[in-house]
């Protein structure tokens, strides 16, 4: 796989990797890297380190003591465990109950080159790591209730709580979802958990361009009909994934996704199909079977697996400009390969990788419309040249500055990670 | 009473100079300063706390709020932002020497995009006008305040408001995509937008619920959702409050996700149907409202199944809407249910904690003990399916003794709540009514690291004081050194 071979991150288990066994020894660990201004590099998994900017030298910190679900009341639809517990072990317990994590968490590990199902609760959430059903759900950061963390001093700090409802002071977990462990380092999160759809349904329409399937998703996304899954997958990258997870198709894919009570999704589909997406052409609908590994492929971004040398962007933009921008995109290199997801408003995009995954390029194509680009998988070298993370105006990078230093006023906790945004 | 910051003398000297100032800077009709107007502003909807602001400045375009706040800032004037004054928890509660930031002229909505979804406005829009702009379309904007004819989505933005309708839908924070925002200093910052998605640190999040503390904000793009296709909703009366939560339970349990659940206690119930008429068993103790939304088909079989829940549990009442007309009826009740109680009394008092939902019956009997122990009557409306508290507490606000009781009550209440697992404050604001109880809440590290975020935004504490923290340390203490002109930052402001 592209994205890290030969790279030479910070490995896991390195000789002077610490292990704090548990929370009040990590708070010690960390007061004492902070008195000596000494950076860390925090690990759960170890799966995500591939993402972001490449670190300094810094001293390994190995969560894996916090690991284990500790709470799980199926009625309250809350959950907490440790912030190193794989999220197999979680998915597997949630859905012992007929729940899920509504956010949809990827799996990135076949993008970022380690096995699947490798990765931690907090991974995940460090890097706000949000699937197809955001347009429906929320993002990683919506279902985060409450977290305990260390902070850049050293003070252990519990941040939110185990309900729903809560404005008890600042929103701190919203801060820490997607702050990839420069904030703090998270030893325990608290989630809001829902009820898994019985069904899915998946009406697909074949060889539209993207345009007309911005267009086509934009319509299911604007019914009554509740779609929690909208994609528009160019046959480019549709081809590639096709012996994986796609229906195999000589032309593109327009998938919108409905879930619910078995009557209830069968009959939003044969909606979508026959009164909303009519004028679209003959829409097929795929039943569960064959509806989740698809929706799986686009929450892992298997359309665009394979390859070397690739750099790949998540961009975000307006869901109604997706097309326009992955026009400009598309035309950047005539390699590239992308597909829309959030009914338009995710493009990912792969691209060979050059010298700095071209940021030039990719943000440039964005010029006019709000948004940014992350980029999300590269060789370390291309990461250490790329800015990875979109630069940010001076007032807000000033307060993204100020920010940082009320968590971590010396700066220790994975330094640089973000470039300037954090 | 909860005693706020002292003010400060030298701001109060200069008081003409500064209006004078104000009108340089912005429109003389966007300067009230006459004292009957400034008494117009004196409370928000905590009604037992009064004060009229030094100045009131009500501006019309992002650059004079900028120009505003740069201008208090250089002068050590404090600011408290207002919207539509609705706060239940004091969040817009004037101070003798703070200049009155109302964002009442921010009216208008800027932008409705159904392609993308979403609606952006000003701050000053209500609530239920961001709905009435888009539903011609079949759209709807989700937090649903019982306020909201009234109160402003920009109050909402600062409150992180709820309503009847978030557990499936989410609170503001979950249904606001981007913001415009000023800083203290004038600076003028954007947050999240169209897109959504968030990248970098997600400050729209920590902005939603900051109570005003952080910034003002002057536009507001909002997350529109398509309207279901049916929705329906049954009372469901039961003999115990016990009963009603474990029917709530059930439902969760078995994968129903309502789009509303909503419960009152007997109290709650005949005051409400004694003022709305909304069909309201009054023999029973607790009702519920269940509220299902989606294709026609899948509300009837989900109904069909509370309906068996409710029945396994005991209910003794049951009632399905037949149109939109009977559904809105269920929830007039519902959302009346304030100014019903407040027929009955001459004041009433509103708490907001949350807690785990299988605490309520629990939590209900300590409420009941404490309602005798005080002498005063209480009402209950839950928001059960988050776990959401609104005990009402009733109690004569001219009787100083009973505004006492009423206040050592409603502590007891949040107390109870926290020791349940919960918060003290679900969607109405710590403010300045609960301020002094965070410390029930957090410790000592964890009230000083919320006050170092407060200082990355506003490290001279000018925006909201008296407002959230107990204690506002200054921000030099927490670590960071910002003198200004030679002088600390609020001298007299260690402890108030």
């Amino acid at each position: 796989m592209s994205a890290s071979d030969g790279d030479p991150e910070t490995p896991a288990g390195a000789a002077n990797a610490a292990r704090p066994a548990d929370a009040d020894e990590l708070a010690a660990l960390v007061a004492d890297a902070h008195a000596a201004e000494r950076p860390l590099a925090l690990h759960g998994a170890g799966t995500k380190q591939a993402v972001g900017k490449p670190l300094p030298p810094a001293q390994p910190v190995e969560l894996s003591a916090f690991a284990g679900i500790d709470l799980y009341e199926p009625e309250e639809l809350v959950l907490s465990a440790g912030a190193a517990t794989p999220m197999h072990e979680i998915e597997a317990a949630l859905t012992a109950k007929g729940q899920e994590l509504a956010f949809e968490p990827p799996d990135l590990g076949p993008l970022l080159g380690t096995a699947p199902d490798g990765g931690t609760l907090g991974g995940a959430l460090a890097c706000g790591l949000t699937g197809p059903r955001r347009i429906a759900a929320g993002a990683a950061r919506d279902h985060l209730l409450g977290a305990q963390l260390v902070t850049g001093k050293g003070e252990r700090i519990r941040a939110g709580s185990r309900v729903v409802k809560n404005v008890t002071g600042y929103d701190l977990p919203k801060l820490i979802c997607g702050s990839y462990g420069t904030l703090g380092a998270v030893t325990t999160a608290t989630l809001k958990v829902l009820p898994a759809a019985e069904a899915t349904r998946t009406v697909l329409l074949r060889g539209l361009n993207a345009e007309t399937g911005v267009a086509a998703l934009t319509a299911g996304l604007q019914s009554a009909y509740a779609v929690s899954g909208a994609a528009h997958i160019p046959h480019a990258a549709a081809a590639r994934a096709s012996d994986r997870h796609l229906p195999a198709t000589d032309t593109s894919l327009t998938l919108l996704r409905v879930e619910g009570a078995p009557k209830s999704a069968v009959h939003r589909a044969e909606k979508l199909a026959r009164e909303v997406l009519g004028a679209y052409g003959a829409a097929e609908i795929l039943a569960d079977d064959a509806s989740r590994p698809l929706w799986r492929g686009v929450r892992d971004v298997a359309p665009l697996l394979g390859g070397d040398g690739r750099a790949v962007w998540r961009v975000a933009v307006p869901p109604a400009s997706g097309a326009a921008v992955a026009a400009r995109l598309a035309a950047l290199d005539a390699n590239g390969r992308w597909y829309l997801d959030h009914g338009g408003g995710r493009i990912w995009l792969d691209l060979p990788a050059g010298a700095d995954g071209q940021a030039d390029g990719v943000r440039g194509a964005l010029r006019g419309v709000p948004g940014h680009a992350t980029l999300v998988a590269a060789s370390e070298a291309v990461r250490r040249r790329a800015r990875v993370f979109s630069p940010q105006d001076a007032g807000l990078a000033a307060l993204t500055r100020k920010v940082k230093a009320a968590f971590d006023p010396a700066g220790i906790l994975n330094p640089g990670r973000m470039d300037g945004a954090g | 009473m909860v005693e706020m910051p002292a003010p400060k003398q030298d701001v109060l000297d200069r008081a003409s100079a500064i209006v004078r100032d104000l009108t340089d800077l912005i429109p003389e009709h966007c300067v009230i300063s006459s004292e009957q107007e400034r008494r117009a502003y004196e409370a928000d909807g905590l009604t037992a706390y009064r004060q009229a602001p030094l100045v009131v400045v009500l501006p019309e375009t992002t650059d004079q709020v900028s120009r505003v706040l740069a201008y208090c800032h250089q002068h050590g004037i404090r600011v408290v932002p207002r919207g539509s004054g609705t706060s239940l928890s004091g969040g817009a509660l004037p101070l003798e020497d703070a200049v009155l930031l109302g964002l009442g002229k921010f009216k208008e909505i800027l932008d409705v995009d159904f392609a993308n979804r979403c609606v952006v406005a000003h701050p000053g829009v209500t609530n239920l006008g961001i709905t009435d702009a888009v539903q011609h379309e079949g759209f709807y904007y989700a937090p649903d305040p019982s306020s909201q004819i009234a109160c402003s989505i920009g109050g909402n933005v600062a409150e992180n408001a709820g309503g009847v309708h978030c557990l499936k839908y989410g609170l503001t924070t979950n249904n606001v995509l981007g913001v415009e925002m000023v800083l203290i200093d004038g600076t003028i910052v954007r947050l999240g937008g169209k897109h959504g998605e968030p990248e970098g640190y997600d400050l729209l999040g920590l902005l939603v619920g900051s109570e005003g503390l952080l910034g003002v904000v002057t536009e507001v793009t909002v997350r529109i959702l398509p309207a279901p296709e049916s929705a329906r909703a049954v009372l469901l009366g039961f003999p115990s409050a016990e009963q009603a939560g474990d029917t709530v339970a059930d439902i969760l349990a078995n994968g129903i996700v309502p789009a509303g659940a909503e419960m009152m206690d007997g109290p709650a119930i005949r005051v409400a149907e004694d003022f709305v008429q909304a069909g309201y068993p009054t023999d029973s103790e607790a009702l519920l409202i269940v509220e299902l939304d989606g294709p026609e088909a899948e509300v009837e079989e989900l109904l069909s199944r509370v309906s068996r829940l409710a029945e396994s549990n005991g209910a003794t009442f049951e009632r399905v809407s037949h149109d939109d007309d009977e559904r809105k009826r269920f929830w007039a009740g519902r959302k009346a249910a304030f100014p019903a109680v407040g027929r009955i009394t001459p004041d009433y008092y509103v708490m907001d904690g949350t807690i785990p939902r299988h605490r309520m019956a629990s939590v209900l009997t300590r409420i009941r003990e404490l309602s005798e122990h005080y002498g005063l009557g209480v009402a209950n409306v839950f928001h059960a399916g988050d776990g959401n508290l609104h005990p009402l507490i009733m109690y004569d606000a001219n009787d100083a003794d009973q505004l006492h009781r009423a206040e050592e009550f409603g502590a007891e209440i949040l107390r109870a709540c926290v020791e349940a697992g919960g918060v003290l404050t679900g969607e109405h604001g710590v403010g300045v009514e609960k301020r002094d109880l965070m410390g029930t809440m957090f410790n000592d590290t964890e009230l000083k690291l919320q006050n170092r975020v407060k200082c990355a935004f506003d490290d001279e504490g000018l925006l909201n004081p008296g407002k959230m923290f107990p204690t506002l340390h200054r921000c030099a203490e927490l670590g960071r050194m910002h003198i200004h002109q030679g002088q600390m930052p609020f001298p007299d402001l260690p402890r108030f």
